[in-house]
């Protein structure tokens, strides 16, 4: 691949989002995006089941408790998982709260994604082991996480690229701003997926942007952008594959905004009834993207019953071994109250170690 | 001052190439006071370099630098206009040690020329340590002292921990001795800038040489005032400053940023929780008015004047101490 080829050397994104597969998982004719090899959408696959078994077995624990939240990204696997697929081990990808899909596509353990948001600790893995930076809660302050790490990664020497995701509403905070300008400025290697399922919360598209695409904000940075059909998983694969190619290679940061939906609601404490209806919950159903791959994979004949079977068994598998991670004991052994003062700074300071005494005391008076 | 602060960087950037300046106007230019002035013709445009003008883009690729090796030292041009990043100060550089169990810490530091007393326009004079300090994951330190300004920052590029570097600007003419040796008081010790028996002056950044002029003044009204210089913020270095007080049994707080909810009402409460039955007064603060920073021309009326100072010391020493701010309004 070559840094000027298309559509990367444009500024301006498509009218439409553009796909490598229809709804129906039908190849499209003539598509700028490059058809990825067997293996890769095989393995899409897979991943793609896995991750929605992940997704319905997290929501199922917050109904028993054992979730604090969760927001679901049921809908969204050609996101999470093409875009992460398209990575690799010296990448970095920095997620959001709703990524967990992509943490676990990226090899973190499940147990360790959900710490975040079962309430054991602010994050439950070490982010060098895999390079996943923090799930970030804050609106598009990531973005400007992934512009530095990058920078220092050219700086370095090394040939990584951070790949940030963000969702539609973050791109209207001031920090997306900031980070696609650094961005542009200084030629990064990152990349910015926007993975627009259509609402902030319930504050819809309409609301949120006047630009013809989320990808047209790419222009006025100098940014090459791209918008995609974010529902084809070949077509995110193919897309964030070719901006990591390029970045690595020199060229600079791309924007690319994946047009999706979320099926749930915001979180499972959210109503999503109050500010869409269900036609069209029930119209992107249609375009479901594990459907489409599977249609576009069954008619070429490389997914038969056996594969999926054995993919089936390896998502319940996975999902056995949610649960079993998530039992209680697991979770009380890493709430241990003394853990407040351990990372606050290098050292605890005096005022820390003080109420670190406190604490101490009046664990030990409970106990007595 | 401002030289002292020109060294440190260099010496520091000549040190480890994992340093990094940056920020706005701080390469050619030198920075709007002249701080980094030679840096980025010394050590180059990779080393030392101007930023988009952007504060939260400055601190929010400077953690991602941190978080990927690099030490960057970042300048906000001035107090008021580091609001914009206070988001990625307060949510990330703060936090992200606590966050990622200690997995991810964060050596950044942000040099932040602040306060009043230069004729400055509005947004340009804020004191904004409070918000600082308030914020845990955060050193907040200030330099009153030439010397101190060079090993304060040398320490700061060096700790693990992000630093807030208040720098006071209308001290960067400052002239005194320095010496470069690295044996100075570690980062986060208070010292004794002046010994007294009769009242502890207890000062900060600009306001040290305030207090010491202060205390010169009080010979004459026969008054032996201590001066601490509390150089740390935060961490609060209780050891020092209690002894003191202990000693003299009185203690004023000096500084800049408005009284309520300020940093002097900290120091008092934990003086006052540590040293009660030593104390032959209330502690009293002298700060600046509870207003938004005032206009050049009125910036006099705001700010602690040594007058200020020795009448809130005279009521210390003779009065009960008045009910209402009539202290402060003085
Ligand atoms: C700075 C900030 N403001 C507000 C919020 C509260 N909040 C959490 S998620 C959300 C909507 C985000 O929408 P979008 O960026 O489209 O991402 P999505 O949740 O759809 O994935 C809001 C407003 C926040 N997390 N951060």
């Amino acid at each position: 691949m070559t840094l000027t080829s298309l559509p990367l050397r444009h500024l301006l994104p498509s009218e439409t989002p553009i796909g490598l597969l229809d709804a129906d998982g039908r190849l499209i004719d003539g598509s700028e995006l490059t058809m990825p090899g067997d293996e890769v959408l095989l393995d899409l696959h897979r991943r793609m089941v896995v991750g929605r078994r992940f997704d319905t077995q997290a929501t199922a624990l917050t109904k028993q408790g054992r979730l604090a939240v969760y927001p679901s990204s049921r809908g969204q696997e050609a996101c999470e998982v093409g875009a992460v697929v398209a990575l690799d081990a010296q990448d970095w990808l920095f997620p959001t709260y709703r990524d967990s899909v992509a943490l676990v596509t990226r090899g973190v353990d499940p147990v360790q994604t959900l710490t975040l948001l079962q309430g054991g600790w602010h994050l439950g893995y070490d982010p060098y082991e895999l390079r996943v930076a923090p799930q970030c809660t804050p609106l598009a302050t990531n973005t400007l996480h992934a512009v530095g790490v990058a920078h220092a990664a050219r700086y370095k020497g090394e040939d990584s690229v951070a790949l940030v995701l963000l969702g539609d509403g973050a791109t209207s905070e001031g920090d997306t701003h900031e980070a696609l300008n650094f961005a542009g400025v200084w030629q990064t290697p990152t990349v910015f997926l926007v993975q627009n399922n259509g609402y902030a919360i319930s504050v819809p598209m309409s609301k949120q942007n006047a630009a013809p695409s989320l990808a047209h904000k790419g222009i006025g940075y100098g940014i090459p952008s791209l918008l995609i059909d974010g529902n084809d998983p070949a077509a995110v694969y193919s897309a964030v594959r070719q901006a990591v190619e390029t970045a690595r290679a020199g060229g600079g940061p791309t924007l690319i905004e994946a047009v999706t939906y979320r099926i749930e609601a915001h979180t499972n404490a959210d109503d999503a009834s109050r500010y869409r209806d269900s036609d069209e919950v029930a119209a992107w159903l249609g375009r479901d993207p594990l459907d489409r791959l599977e249609a576009y994979l069954t008619g070429r004949g490389l997914l038969d019953d056996a594969r999926r079977e054995a993919v089936a068994a390896e998502a319940e598998a996975f999902a056995a071994s949610v649960r079993k991670g998530m039992n209680a004991d697991v979770v009380s052994t890493v709430v241990r109250p003394q853990s407040l003062f351990d990372h606050v700074y290098a050292e605890r300071t005096a005022a820390l170690r003080e109420q670190a005494a406190m604490l101490e005391a009046e664990l030990a008076g409970e106990e007595a | 001052m401002a030289g002292a602060l020109n060294a440190a960087m260099a010496d520091a950037l000549a040190a480890d190439d994992r340093v990094l300046v940056f920020g706005e106007d701080v390469g050619p230019l030198g920075g709007v006071f002249r701080v980094t002035d030679g840096l980025s013709e010394r050590f180059g445009e990779r080393r030392v370099f101007d930023t988009p003008l952007a504060e939260s883009g400055i601190v929010g690729t400077a953690i991602g630098m941190a978080m990927n090796g690099l030490r960057p030292v970042v300048e906000m041009q001035f107090d008021a206009f580091a609001y914009p990043a206070f988001e990625q100060i307060t949510s990330h550089l703060a936090k992200m040690r606590n966050r990622t169990q200690g997995k991810v810490e964060l050596p950044v530091v942000i040099r932040i020329p602040y306060g009043g007393g230069i004729g400055g326009v509005e947004h340009h004079c804020d004191s904004s340590e409070a918000y600082y300090t308030h914020t845990a994951g955060l050193r907040v330190v200030t330099p009153g002292t030439p010397a101190d300004a060079y090993h304060l920052l040398r320490d700061a590029i060096d700790s693990p921990d992000p630093v807030i570097f208040l720098e006071p600007k209308r001290r960067y003419w400052a002239k005194g001795e320095v010496a470069f040796d690295r044996t100075a008081t570690p980062m986060d010790r208070a010292v004794v800038r002046r010994t007294g028996k009769d009242v502890t002056l207890i000062a900060y950044g600009p306001m040290v040489t305030t207090a010491m002029e202060t205390a010169e003044a009080a010979i004459e009204e026969g008054w032996d005032v201590e001066v601490v210089d509390l150089r740390s913020l935060s961490p609060f270095d209780d050891e020092t400053v209690a002894a003191s007080v202990r000693k003299t049994g009185r203690a004023v707080v000096v500084h800049e940023a408005s009284g309520f909810c300020g940093y002097g009402a900290e120091v008092a409460a934990r003086l006052t929780e540590r040293c009660f039955h030593h104390l032959h007064a209330p502690i009293l603060r002298v700060t600046g008015l509870d207003i938004p920073y005032p206009a050049p021309k009125l910036e006099e009326h705001h700010l602690p004047s040594v007058d200020r100072i020795l009448d809130t010391m005279a009521r210390l020493q003779w009065d009960d101490v008045p009910f209402e701010n009539e202290v402060r309004g003085a």
